[in-house]
């Protein structure tokens, strides 16, 4: 589909007095080129994150050329936001994603950034549990704790929210392989604290498809990875309704490398596969769909970006009403949250990351995100520190209460430029989704490595760009000076976090009821080979304090585990 | 000269090949004979595959943290198979500190984020002439 046919679907008719101002303004952006040609540039490339952009844009760039913009904020399809009310009605929720060593630690830093006016929790695990090992298991060696907090046990998760009411605060857990088992474990601690399931606020990333594609923290193949999804959702729409059951990732696709508009389609490719997954199964689109959010990645071309975030809104609603038939308008709002680009720091002058930062959480907020996560200066190096995260909270503040960017709705809708990217990249994104058919739909992608040699291709593409200086990197590529050390001491995480959880664990399987465990592990494995809901089991299992890697296990007897095609 | 054969590896459980993939790739362009071993790798599975491939050079990806376990782990056992010949080299998300102190075990050079690829393989060249001008 064109531009141009997707924008004239409304079939808007331009008033005759309005066509001749157009071909006046046509004349005079022909003159304007000529002059433009006639004179020197700077020679570097005009580039965002694939093409040359255009050195002025008009209103015959938008909307077909009839130079219309009829939208108005909170109505389908919602370019210019979700919200009638834009920031006036709730700003963003600052949520800095934040988790090391042990779930003690941890749970002292949610307490500091909750103090100093966070607005929400976020947790990073570390590789062990992002990939189901238990602290203990002999391939979580040496990893333990060091770029996440690592959670093995419902015992790990209670200690981590000791003294944080999980009726008050959301939250927010980056896990995807082993999605379900985390997921249980917090809905277990939440029991303990006499919290209720249908009383939990907040999001399990759950998102599998983009770990095939670019994350790669995946543990099951594809299809029964799907079914645990499914099962979630179904759960979920019933025990935990005000719970996000997915986050549908663009920001690891684009941080491996790849373009916005690929972002874009390939993101939403996956949120369409779900939804189709959703319904085959029989569940009616609106009972899940107004729980699936999203999450992108604010990169460092400040106007695609903002582009981006109102396409991507555009073009869910449009599928989800049109293509899918959804009835409720929640279910056509595409919410999301932000995270600026960890890809786009440098290890070089890392003090000009913070500036970096500020300019992306600007982007973010004037498109419209919900939530916002701003990475810290100190990121190329270790963990953020304190200090670092702190700097970087604040600059949300600024931005949120000094700045004026939350006073009005959508402020660049209208722009000639941004309109036009909008329209650029939902036609660049309609067009993914076609050669995403052409190769068989998002598993079969997968399967024969279609997504991951796309972006790869596009990673090395902008490491060429960069290489050949038509990329300019501040500090790294250009205005290069020698070593600048960063002022503010780095995070280490020791091999203590290792000792301590391997002693802890130890304690827990020895004191735990071992007999009700297994029989637990066994009915889990049983109903893993029929098509019932998992959520039951895994939920019990974690009750009764089975491990993270027993739960993993007693499915993977079943699943089998992911192979990856490798290819460079 | 015979071409140059390097296992780009990525140890433990870190799953951003990015900067593996994108250094892979240039290594292959610049003529050298490039084997990537895929994600997850356990240091056993990395020694094994440089010895039977019979490489010059292993280049170890690592963002997760744990260089300080996996990188020692790699050279002991590719020295237990005989094999301290083969240069251990590699990049990641690596304080400076770690860095040194790893290059003072006998690591060879590791690079930080925002090194040119161009780097890497001037590095690996001029690291395999000078072993050849020996042999």
């Amino acid at each position: 589909m064109t531009t141009a046919e997707i924008k004239n679907k409304g079939d808007y008719q331009v008033p005759a007095e309005v066509q001749a101002e157009l071909d006046q303004l046509r004349n005079e952006v022909a003159d304007w080129r000529r002059r433009y040609d006639a004179s020197s540039k700077r020679d570097i490339a005009f580039m965002n994150s694939a093409d040359e952009v255009e050195p002025l844009y008009t209103a015959l760039d938008v909307q077909g050329g009839t130079g219309a913009d009829p939208e108005v904020p909170g109505v389908f399809p919602f370019t210019r936001g979700i919200h009638p009310t834009g920031y006036r009605g709730k700003l963003w929720t600052m949520r800095q994603f934040a988790g090391f060593s042990t779930a003690r630690e941890t749970n002292e830093r949610y307490k500091f950034l909750l103090a100093n006016g966070q607005t929400g929790l976020s947790v990073a695990f570390d590789f062990p549990t992002l990939m189901g090992y238990d602290s203990d298991h002999p391939r979580s060696e040496g990893e333990v704790g060091k770029c996440g907090v690592a959670i093995s046990s419902l015992a790990d998760m209670e200690m981590l929210f000791e003294g944080i009411p999980l009726d008050k605060v959301s939250t927010s857990m980056t896990i995807n392989g082993p999605a379900v088992i985390l997921f249980a474990f917090y809905v277990a601690a939440a029991e303990k604290q006499g919290v209720d399931s249908t009383k939990l606020r907040g999001t399990i990333q759950n998102d599998i498809l983009k770990e095939y594609m670019a994350q790669h923290a995946w543990v099951y193949p594809i299809e029964p990875a799907l079914r645990l999804i499914v099962d979630n959702f179904e759960w979920s729409a019933k025990h935990a309704p005000s719970w996000n059951t997915i986050s549908i990732s663009g920001y690891h696709i684009r941080e491996a490398g790849s373009t916005a508009a690929q972002e874009l389609a390939f993101t939403l490719a996956d949120g369409f596969t779900y939804v189709e997954r959703g319904l085959a199964r029989g569940l009616d689109i609106d009972d899940f769909a107004p729980r699936l959010s999203f999450f992108w990645d604010i990169h460092n071309d400040f106007f695609e970006e903002i582009a981006k975030l109102r396409a991507a809104r555009r073009i869910w609603a449009r599928h989800m009403k049109e293509r899918y038939g959804a009835k409720d308008p929640r279910s056509w709002m595409l919410r999301f949250h932000s995270q600026t680009a960890g890809v786009t720091l440098t290890a070089q002058q890392p003090m000009n990351n913070v500036v970096r930062v500020a300019y992306q959480a600007m982007a973010a907020a004037l498109g419209g995100t919900q939530s916002l996560h701003t990475n810290s200066m100190d990121e190329t190096l270790a963990l953020p520190s304190e200090e670092a995260v702190e700097v970087a909270l604040r600059s949300q503040q600024i931005l949120a209460y000094e700045t004026g960017v939350p006073n009005v709705a959508d402020p660049l809708g209208g722009s000639y430029y941004v309109e036009s990217l909008t329209d650029k990249l939902e036609a660049e994104a309609e067009a993914l989704f076609e050669q995403i058919s052409e190769v068989g739909g998002v598993v079969q992608g997968l399967e024969n490595g279609w997504f991951q040699r796309k972006i790869a291709e596009a990673a090395a593409r902008q490491q060429w760009e960069i290489e050949q200086n038509r990329r300019i990197i501040v500090g790294v590529n250009e205005f290069v000076t020698e070593e600048s050390e960063l002022t503010i001491p780095l995070l280490k995480v020791g091999a203590e976090a290792e000792q301590e959880q391997k002693a802890r664990m130890a304690e827990m399987r020895r004191t735990r009821d071992n007999a009700l465990v297994e029989s637990r592990l066994a009915a889990l494995r049983e109903a893993a080979k029929t098509d019932t809901n998992l959520m039951p089991f895994i939920v019990d299992c974690a009750r009764a304090y089975c491990t993270l890697y027993e739960i993993r296990a007693a499915m993977e007897d079943v699943f089998g585990a992911y192979r990856e095609p490798v290819f460079f | 000269m015979r071409p140059i054969r390097v296992l780009v590896a990525k140890p433990g459980l870190d799953g951003h090949d990015r900067g593996a993939k994108v250094v892979a790739a240039a290594l292959r362009d610049s003529g050298m004979e490039v084997i990537y071993t895929g994600l997850h790798q356990t240091p056993e599975m990395i020694a094994t595959a440089a010895v039977q491939e019979d490489v010059d050079v292993v280049g170890l990806s690592i963002l997760s943290g744990a260089h300080m376990t996996l990188i020692p782990r790699v050279m002991e056992l590719l020295a237990d198979q005989g094999r301290e010949d083969i240069l251990v080299t590699g990049g990641g998300i690596i304080p400076k500190e770690d860095m040194e102190e790893l290059e003072a075990k006998g690591t060879g050079k590791l690079f930080g984020p925002g090194t040119a690829t161009s780097d890497l393989v001037d590095y690996i060249k001029d690291w395999f002439s000078t072993k050849e001008a020996v042999l």
